[in-house]
């Protein structure tokens, strides 16, 4: 957590010196959510998030210096500097990524977890969305769907309350996001507790091998903006933020626990956040490294070569193919 | 479906209703419900599971029972479909296949005689194929289930009921080339689904009144095979354009700006190009023939190129 604390605070920085571009949606705050599950699963489970997803694709196994090569553009990124702070993905450790439209990754998830169960992998998908995608009619439809044919995809909600600018209670008639199922449960998880997320991933996944999908609604917070152009103080106070931080930062409480029962002394602690910020900056220090992507990568990935042939879109001279 | 494991079907009604059109008739039997599932009607969700499926490893054949109605995943099927393998950097590939009947049909109406064709066009990463008979159809569609790209496979409503002796054996058609349908010497006419018919009809007439056109398929509508379609131009120096889209922003519209950026040093007389009316289709017969080009139409134009 303290990683991706670090990772989303100088990523920050890296927005106002204009290294990084466009558009950047920050998960401090909301960490919990992140750790807690992947400590409940196993990497042959798959998760699949919308555009906040720097610290799930950490939590996946993905390398610090990766994901800022990537949020800069350049060609070491995970998705070879073509992507951006959008569209993560670790293909190798079962991360969906990583998409842009809200809500348009929830019949993707479902797609993930039916050929998880097509295929009787005995495994599960964790399909995150947020307060905001939670209007979004594929969301039910998939939903349907889900339930229809048993698909193991446990659906998480991160209500983190402001669907960018707009309150929960300003754009849903009913903000209770877990009670939304109708015919599939739903349980209300208090997000910024990582050992409560991690007992609630655990109880899904179980649950949805046995019985179908489940909805998770994690209560969550983040204390940046929607995304780096929004200043998170034109609809929401300043005093709430800061409340939040005093009593329920995920890292704090942490802290006090490990500290309460003895696990580790303020010092071990402190040296701790010092070794990851010094993790960090050399991460970023590498990734400054790497080169600009070439110019010939704009053509490349747009299909993958196949049979023999190559296609550039309308104007291609040439018919090569070889039969399968 | 009985080579690959992974291969399956999704759609509404595909299964036990056996396809509104027949196409899938007989394969939740063989195949069973999971592999050849029915769906409730979400287009904009089934489509986008089957994209989700096939960054999983799975090679789902997604169908329309009208292409019109995929129109509700036009986000899936840009975003996620077309895009995918190039903003994950090569890392996933979604080797789908999403076809359905489209086209004017018989009096069906506005909204069910839509021509996706030009809509799909700029989204990149897709492929688009239009079959026209029984034997590129299969010899497409198994083409598109093997390739590793998204494939759109545009069936035409109007020509299902066609009959014809094809092989038994494995065979596939190439995606990206077009089919010499009549070879000729005095002009190309480039067409694709239905038209080919109302272009071979109206060849019959051609010839008896003494020309010798030259009738390609081009099949691949995006890429287009301007392999093929060259050699065409350079040997006869005229085009004619016959296509079922509108006229606006059709597929006639860029293929008529690719054949003027490679071949226009080739060509005797501006390229001719027949599309349907920039109208909705019109419930009423009359009306609905007048919306799409006839086989009167293509004889005259080829009449007025060849002056």
């Amino acid at each position: 957590m303290l990683l991706m604390r670090r990772f989303e605070t100088a990523a920050d920085s890296l927005y106002k010196s204009k290294l990084i571009r466009g558009f950047c949606h920050l998960y401090d705050g909301q960490e919990a959510v992140a750790v807690g599950m992947e400590s409940a699963l196993t990497r042959r489970d798959a998760i699949i998030t919308a555009y906040r997803d720097h610290c799930l694709y950490l939590a996946r196994g993905g390398d610090p210096v990766s994901a800022f090569a990537e949020l800069m553009g350049r060609a070491g990124g995970c998705a070879r500097g073509k992507g951006g702070s959008m569209h993560f993905y670790k293909r190798d450790a079962n991360f969906f990524g990583g998409h842009g439209i809200v809500g348009a990754q929830v019949p993707l998830g479902c797609g993930v977890a039916f050929a998880q169960r097509y295929r009787k992998e005995g495994t599960v998908t964790f399909d995150l969305y947020g307060d905001g995608a939670a209007n979004q009619g594929q969301l039910f439809e998939a939903l349907n769907m889900a339930a229809l044919w048993k698909l193991p995809v446990v659906l998480v909600c991160e209500n983190n309350h402001y669907g960018m600018g707009t309150a929960e209670w300003k754009a849903s008639k009913s903000p209770a996001y877990y009670k939304r199922g109708d015919y599939v449960p739903g349980l209300k998880v208090d997000g910024m507790d990582v050992l409560a997320v991690k007992q609630a991933c655990k109880f899904a996944k179980e649950h949805v091998l046995a019985k179908g999908p489940i909805i998770l609604e994690m209560d969550t917070y983040r204390y940046h903006g929607h995304s780096m152009s929004d200043p998170g103080s034109t609809y929401r106070t300043r005093d709430e933020i800061a409340g939040i931080r005093q009593e329920r930062d995920p890292i704090e409480r942490v802290r006090k626990l490990l500290l309460a029962h003895d696990f580790a002394t303020t010092q071990e602690l402190k040296d701790m956040e010092k070794e990851i910020r010094k993790e960090v900056d050399a991460a970023i220090a590498k990734a400054k490294e790497s080169p600009m992507p070439d110019p010939s990568e704009l053509f490349t990935n747009v299909y993958v070569n196949d049979c023999g042939l190559e296609s550039f879109g309308v104007d291609r001279k040439v018919v090569r193919t070889v039969l399968p | 479906m009985k080579s690959d494991p992974t291969v399956c079907v999704m759609g509404e009604d595909v299964g036990h209703y056996g396809g509104s059109y027949k196409v899938t008739k007989g394969l939740a039997e063989m195949f069973g419900d999971l592999r050849v599932l029915d769906t409730p009607i979400a287009e904009n969700s089934f489509t986008g599971m089957g994209i989700g499926a096939a960054m999983k490893g799975l090679r789902p054949i997604v169908e329309g029972m009208n292409m019109g109605f995929l129109l509700l995943a036009y986000n899936q099927i840009s975003n996620n479909c077309g895009m995918l393998h190039y903003t994950s950097g090569g890392q996933f590939k979604i080797p789908v296949v999403i076809r359905g009947p489209g086209g004017v049909g018989r009096q069906l109406g506005a909204e069910h005689s839509q021509r996706l064709e030009s809509y799909f066009q700029s989204i990149p990463g897709l492929q688009m194929v239009a079959c026209s008979t029984p034997y590129n159809a299969k010899g497409l569609m198994k083409a598109a289930i093997r390739s590793e790209n998204p494939v759109v496979l545009f069936e035409h409503v109007l020509l299902y009921n066609l009959k014809e002796k094809i092989p038994d054996e494995e065979y596939i058609c190439c995606l990206e080339e077009a089919e010499m349908v009549r070879p000729g010497e005095h002009v190309t006419i480039l067409t694709y689904s239905r038209m080919r018919y109302h272009v071979m009809q109206a060849a019959k007439t051609l010839v008896n009144k003494g020309y010798d056109p030259e009738v390609i398929d081009i099949r691949s509508l995006k890429p287009f095979d301007l392999h093929t379609i060259g050699n065409s131009i350079k040997k006869t120096h005229r085009v004619l354009i016959v296509e079922e889209c509108m006229r606006t922003g059709g597929i006639g519209a860029s293929l008529r700006s690719a054949i003027i950026d490679n071949f226009w040093d080739y060509l005797d007389a501006p390229i001719m190009c027949l599309s349907s009316q920039d109208v909705p289709t019109p419930y009423a017969g009359t009306l609905e023939d007048a919306t799409v080009v006839q086989p009167a139409q293509i004889v005259a134009a080829v009449e007025q190129i060849c002056q």
